[in-house]
Order: structure tokens, then C-alpha cells, then sequence
């Protein structure tokens, strides 16, 4: 009797330390991967990137240490609104603290307004569009790994100094493909180059002849695809059916990912030149993560770079919660943390976030191997040309950004 | 104007692909009384049949445009089998929800296996290249596709519309009842229909595969439009189908090249101004 007595206080007493520790340190975190799982992009982003978010989870240890990490996952289907619903019911029922992935520059430009407004985070891996850290920048929001500004300017300019001065554009019509093409052009007028023209073809288009013929019209020397994914590959393939290299122009794929070279096969895909800031193959600390996720992944596949900004994004949120030591829900307090601290892992390197949201990197420029270079599947780049982080992306100088004091 | 006759035989390229579709379904249609939604799986089911003859097995694209539309013809009749023939005679809504049903499962599955990226299938060496015709480059693949799929539709036409086969064929689907009393297999008939609507689209899959990458979602971009041009051909009606295919194509190719934004609701703008005059579509019968 006594020694159940006892067990009862003594019970009582544990669950009041429990609760008392938990108000005092919050130590619950939820994830939410918002990404396109069925449509034109799940390849580069998809189910890889809710796979790197567990990674993320596992390598952070931060279980060990007494804190709770919930992950969910969504297909917002490349609609605004379908994105924006499935926010607001993580947001409101299911108690998410942060988004992660977010692609498609339509989806996330609309995410974004909804996570300031809520005061949760988003950390972008996967939009393209440069508003999310210039007009529509956000205290909620950081933009991770690329963005259409740093594109122009890698791609845009390596082209131009080899000789591209003039330029036809085949753009998505939508705010990614706007923006890719407003912020190359800027880029190539700056160097001296023309845009002789542009056409825009609508989302997710399987026939890309007649934009081809009209773009082989123009006599343009390059012919830019502000596009993405499906349309890319699409373009480039039938873009060698219709004579365009062969004719002497030449092919600037403004946004092109691994896993869209995988799909044209080198054949085709071979002398291209594009900008990414992640490639599995750039040294050991991509490579033994690239190891760890493929081993994982469905098709065996190497990661993305939107998929390792997944990675690397919640390796440093977590380390800024670790430095918190509790209480995530916050997320402007969250982010201010996060852009205090200096980032490091194998992934990107050593980088900074800026008061505007935007993540610091070095851009890479690549050329697709020729098939005879090649040692095997997945051994498709040649590293032409590196932009310091500081170089790479539109200058603090030049922002529209609210949040960048001048 | 050179432009424009450019846009003109682009426009006709893309009308074989929807001529060639939109055919099995009115002839799926027209025989079977089926709407027949898995079209777009079945269509890409015969790229992927192409790709893996060509990756596993080393067989060219040349002995695919046969085999594919068969190995996929024999799928189309073990589904017809196994599930559509018990739904003759329901509601035309059954068998729609049925077929969606189906190709949203064989485009999942493709999906969970291949991604969504899609595979690379080369153009054939005999085929490689182009021609220059003064106000174009045309590939000579994409002039093979129009004269291929054009001979093609004017065979099954011929079929249907002019042979012993087709005359009991249509008389099968006017009184089953009766054909059966002249000795005639009906079941067996409607079963080897339905395969042949399922090989054409397994045909044009094969023939799309070196022109678009081999995904398991290229069906389903492409099944929306070509049940409009069926619905502004007129349900059922095989010249219909064939015309308005090829007329399809060449007006949303001149839409590519006066207002490219609108090219892809151009059809179904279309559609509603046909449904608006005349309901049965431009070729129909009105039951």
C-alpha cells in the first residue's frame, strides 16, 4: 500500500516536471514538404525531397536531445490554390512550423503571402522566381538554392562573352517563365546583346514545333527556354529534330536539373551549358551525401539540387532551433535567427542568408558531357566556370526589398 | 507568309497524332458504346512498349509500329474482358468512370516505376534528318507521321465503312441479337474491336516516342483534347474523327503563331461553339 502510494506521488511529480519543462521549452517541431508529387516537376523535387527532409531529421540528432519532429507531406498539383488550401489546413489544424520546397514560382509566390501572414516560415528550394527576395520579399520566407536572377546572370553572360549577342525566347507562361525571361534579358542588354524576340507557350506543352519554327525565323544566335522540367526537355529534343543546332543556333536551357539531362540522355542533352548550384559529383561532402540518398531513393536516383537544398535548409533551421534552445513557432523569430547565423554543410559550402531572404552560394556553370566522357549513369556535368556566392545573386545595391536597409 | 504555310504543316503533324486518337475512340465508341477514358493510358502504355522493346530486348522502332500496338491491342482485350463487357448496356457513365478509373491506376503505376521525367527514344537512323522545302525545315520523322497515320486512318475507315467485316460489325451494334442468330460471334467481335481501337492508340504512342519524351503522363495531357475533337467530329463517326483530327491540328497550330497563349483552349473554345450549333458535332447523327 505504502509503496503504491509512493509510486502515485511520485508518478504525479514526474508529470509535473514534464509539463512544467514542456511550457517552459517547447521542443515540438511539424515539417511540412510541399512539393509537386504527380505532375511535370516530382522528379526534381517530389518525393526526393521528403526523403531529404528525413535525412535532414535523422542526420540533425536532435531527437536524441528530447525533441519531437513531425514531417508531412502534399501535392499541391502546380495549382496556387490547391497550395494555398493544403497551407492554410497544415497552418490551422495540423500545426506545421515550417515549409519546405515550395516549387513552382506561381505556388510559392502564393505561399509566401500566407506564411507572412500566419508568421510561420517557408524555406523555397524549389521556385525559381527572384520576387521572393526582391518586391515580395518576406521576414517568413528564405529562398535557398537558385533563383532567376543568379541564372541570367551565370548563363546569361557566359553566353554573351562567347559570342550569343542575340536572343529568342521560348517562355512557360506563367510567373516563373516571366521572370526567368525579364531577368535574362536584363542580364544580355547589360552585356551588350539583343533580344530579337519571344513566344509563350502555355504550361506543361508537349508539341514544341511551331515556337521552334518561330524562333528559327528569327535568326536569333541563341534561343533561351525560360522553362522548366517537362517543357525543357521537351523543347530541346524536338529543338534538334527541327535543325536549330545543327542550323547554327544554339541552345540556352536558362533552368535545367539532373534529372532532366537523365531523361534526354546525353545524346541529346551533350554540349549544353546551364547553371546550377548543387551537382552530386562536385566533391567528397556531395558525394557521400548523393551515396546516402540514392541508396534510398526510388530508381536510385542522385538528388536534385532542390532536393538538397531540402537537406541543407533543415540542417540550419535545426541547428538555429538547437541555439534557441526551444519554442519554434515563432517565425519571424525562427528566420532572424536563422539569418544571424553563418550556414555550413557538405551540400552547398559555407554561405550566408541576407536580410532579404536570399541564401548566398557560389552558381556553378556546367556543360553536359558528351556520351564518349562519360563513366557511367549520373556522370553528366563538366564544371566550366564557378560565381562567388557574392557575385552570383542581384546585389543588396539593387533590391526592392523592404526588409534591406539603405 | 512563309511563316504561316509552316505553321500549316506543323498544325497537319500534330492533327495525324490527333486523327490517329481520336479514331480508336470513335470507333471504340461507335461500336462498343464506350467512352472510352484509359485512351491516353493505352496511348502511352504503346511509347513505353516501344521504349522497353528497344531497351531490354534491342528491337527497332520499325518491328514496334507492329508489336506494340499488338502486345497493347492484347492488354486493351483482357480489360474488355475482365471488366468492360459487363457494363454493355448500363449507362454510358459507368463505363467513363470505369476507364478513368483505369488510367489513372496504369499512370500511377508507370508513374511509381519511371517518374515523371520520361525516358529518351531516338528517332531511327532512316529517318533522321530533314528537308528543306524553302519557307520550312521539316523533319522528315514528322512527314513520315503524317503520311503514316494518314494511310493508317484511311485503312481502318475502309474497314469499317466498306468490308464484309465492318458491315457485320455495324450490324452487330445496330441488333446483336439478330447478327448472333446468322452464326456470328458477337462477344468475340466486340472483344477484337476494342483491341483494334486500343492498338491505334498504341500505334500512336509508338509513333510519338522519338518526337516526345517516352512519360507516363503524356496520355494524359493529351486525352482532354482529343475527346474534343471526337465531340466536334460527332461521337461515333469514324470520317468525322479522321477530319476533324487532322483540321484540329491545323488550327491550333495557327493559333500557336497568331495568339500562342491561347493554344491550348483554342479546341475546346471550338468545341463549345459546335456544341452551341449543332449538338450531335459537325459529322453526327442525332440519335
Amino acid at each position: 500500500m505504502k509503496n503504491r502510494i509512493s509510486a502515485v506521488l511520485f508518478g504525479t511529480a514526474l508529470a509535473l516536471v514534464a509539463g512544467s519543462s514542456a511550457l517552459a521549452q517547447d521542443k515540438t517541431i511539424k515539417i511540412g514538404v510541399l512539393t509537386d508529387n504527380s505532375g511535370l516537376y516530382s522528379d526534381l523535387g517530389g518525393a526526393g525531397s521528403t526523403l531529404a527532409a528525413q535525412m535532414a531529421i535523422e542526420d540533425s540528432g536532435l531527437a536524441a536531445k528530447g525533441w519531437k519532429i513531425g514531417l508531412i507531406s502534399a501535392d499541391h498539383q502546380n495549382k496556387p490554390d490547391v497550395a494555398t488550401n493544403i497551407a492554410r489546413q497544415w497552418i490551422d489544424v495540423e500545426k506545421v512550423d515550417i515549409f519546405m520546397d515550395v516549387l513552382n514560382s506561381g505556388v510559392a509566390l502564393a505561399v509566401n503571402n500566407l506564411v507572412k501572414e500566419k508568421n510561420s516560415i517557408m524555406i523555397n528550394t524549389g521556385a525559381a522566381s527572384s520576387d521572393l527576395t526582391n518586391a515580395q520579399c518576406s521576414p517568413n520566407t528564405i529562398h535557398w538554392v537558385y533563383d532567376t536572377y543568379m541564372l541570367a546572370n551565370s548563363t546569361g553572360q557566359a553566353l554573351v562573352k562567347a559570342g550569343g549577342d542575340t536572343w529568342y525566347f521560348l517562355t512557360a507562361d506563367y510567373a516563373f517563365g516571366a521572370a526567368l525571361e525579364r531577368d535574362t534579358t536584363a542580364v544580355v542588354v547589360k552585356a551588350g546583346g539583343k533580344v530579337l524576340g519571344s513566344v509563350k507557350h502555355p504550361l506543361n506543352s508537349s508539341d514544341f514545333s511551331s515556337f521552334l519554327l518561330q524562333a528559327q525565323a528569327s535568326k536569333a544566335k541563341i534561343v533561351g527556354l525560360a522553362n522548366a522540367g517537362g517543357d525543357t526537355t521537351n523543347a530541346i529534343k524536338q529543338a534538334a529534330e527541327f535543325g536549330i543546332v545543327s542550323g547554327g543556333q544554339k541552345l540556352a536551357g536558362l533552368l535545367l536539373f539532373i534529372t532532366d539531362v537523365h531523361a534526354l540522355g546525353l545524346n541529346v542533352a551533350q554540349g549544353l551549358n546551364f547553371t546550377e548550384t548543387f551537382y552530386w559529383d562536385l566533391n567528397d561532402g556531395t558525394r557521400a551525401f548523393s551515396k546516402r540518398f540514392s541508396d534510398r531513393a526510388k530508381n536510385k536516383a542522385e538528388p536534385s539540387m532542390v532536393q538538397a537544398g531540402v537537406y541543407s535548409g533543415l540542417i540550419h533551421y535545426f541547428k538555429a532551433l538547437e541555439a534557441m534552445g526551444g519554442n519554434p513557432h515563432d517565425g519571424i523569430k525562427v528566420v532572424e535567427k536563422m539569418k544571424s547565423m553563418p550556414t555550413d554543410d557538405p551540400l552547398f559550402g559555407k554561405g550566408t542568408i541576407r536580410a532579404d531572404g536570399r541564401k548566398i552560394h557560389p552558381a556553378y556553370l556546367f556543360e553536359v558531357k558528351k556520351p564518349s566522357e562519360s563513366k557511367g549513369p549520373w556522370d553528366y556535368y563538366k564544371l566550366i566556370g564557378t560565381t562567388p556566392g557574392e557575385q552570383a545573386f542581384r546585389p543588396l545595391s539593387e533590391s526592392a526589398c523592404p526588409l534591406v536597409k539603405k | 507568309m512563309q511563316a504561316l504555310y509552316a505553321q500549316l504543316l506543323v498544325g497537319l503533324i500534330n492533327g495525324s497524332f490527333y486523327a490517329l486518337l481520336s479514331l480508336g475512340l470513335a470507333v471504340i465508341f461507335g461500336m462498343l458504346n464506350i467512352i472510352n477514358f484509359a485512351h491516353g493510358a493505352l496511348y502511352m502504355m504503346g511509347a513505353f512498349c516501344a521504349y522497353f522493346l528497344l531497351s531490354v530486348a534491342g528491337i527497332g522502332y520499325w518491328p514496334a509500329l507492329i508489336i506494340a500496338p499488338i502486345a497493347v491491342g492484347i492488354f486493351g482485350m483482357i480489360l474488355e474482358r475482365t471488366m468492360l463487357q459487363w457494363l454493355s448496356g448500363l449507362d454510358h457513365l459507368y463505363g467513363l468512370l470505369l476507364t478513368f478509373g483505369l488510367a489513372l491506376i496504369i499512370q500511377g503505376v508507370f508513374q511509381n516505376y519511371f517518374g515523371s521525367s520520361g525516358l529518351p527514344y531516338a528517332i531511327p537512323d532512316e529517318l533522321k534528318g530533314g528537308m528543306n522545302l524553302g519557307f520550312m525545315f521539316l523533319p522528315i520523322y514528322r512527314g513520315w507521321v503524317v503520311v503514316f497515320s494518314l494511310i493508317v486512318c484511311l485503312l481502318t475507315w475502309y474497314l469499317i465503312e466498306r468490308t464484309r467485316l465492318g458491315a457485320n460489325l455495324r450490324a452487330a451494334t445496330e441488333n446483336p441479337t439478330l447478327v448472333r442468330a446468322f452464326g456470328i460471334n458477337v462477344p468475340r467481335m466486340i472483344t477484337l474491336t476494342y483491341g483494334l481501337g486500343v492498338g491505334l492508340a498504341a500505334l500512336a504512342g509508338v509513333l510519338s516516342a522519338p518526337i516526345n519524351q517516352v512519360r507516363p503522363l503524356m496520355g494524359a495531357d493529351l486525352i482532354i483534347v482529343v475527346f474534343a475533337v471526337v465531340v466536334i467530329g460527332g461521337m461515333g463517326s469514324i470520317l468525322g474523327s479522321i477530319i476533324t483530327g487532322f483540321a484540329l491540328g491545323v488550327i491550333e497550330g495557327l493559333t500557336k503563331y497568331f495568339y500562342p497563349e491561347a493554344s491550348n483552349t483554342v479546341v475546346f473554345v471550338l468545341m463549345v461553339l459546335v456544341l452551341l450549333v449543332k449538338p450531335s458535332g459537325l459529322t453526327g447523327r442525332a440519335n
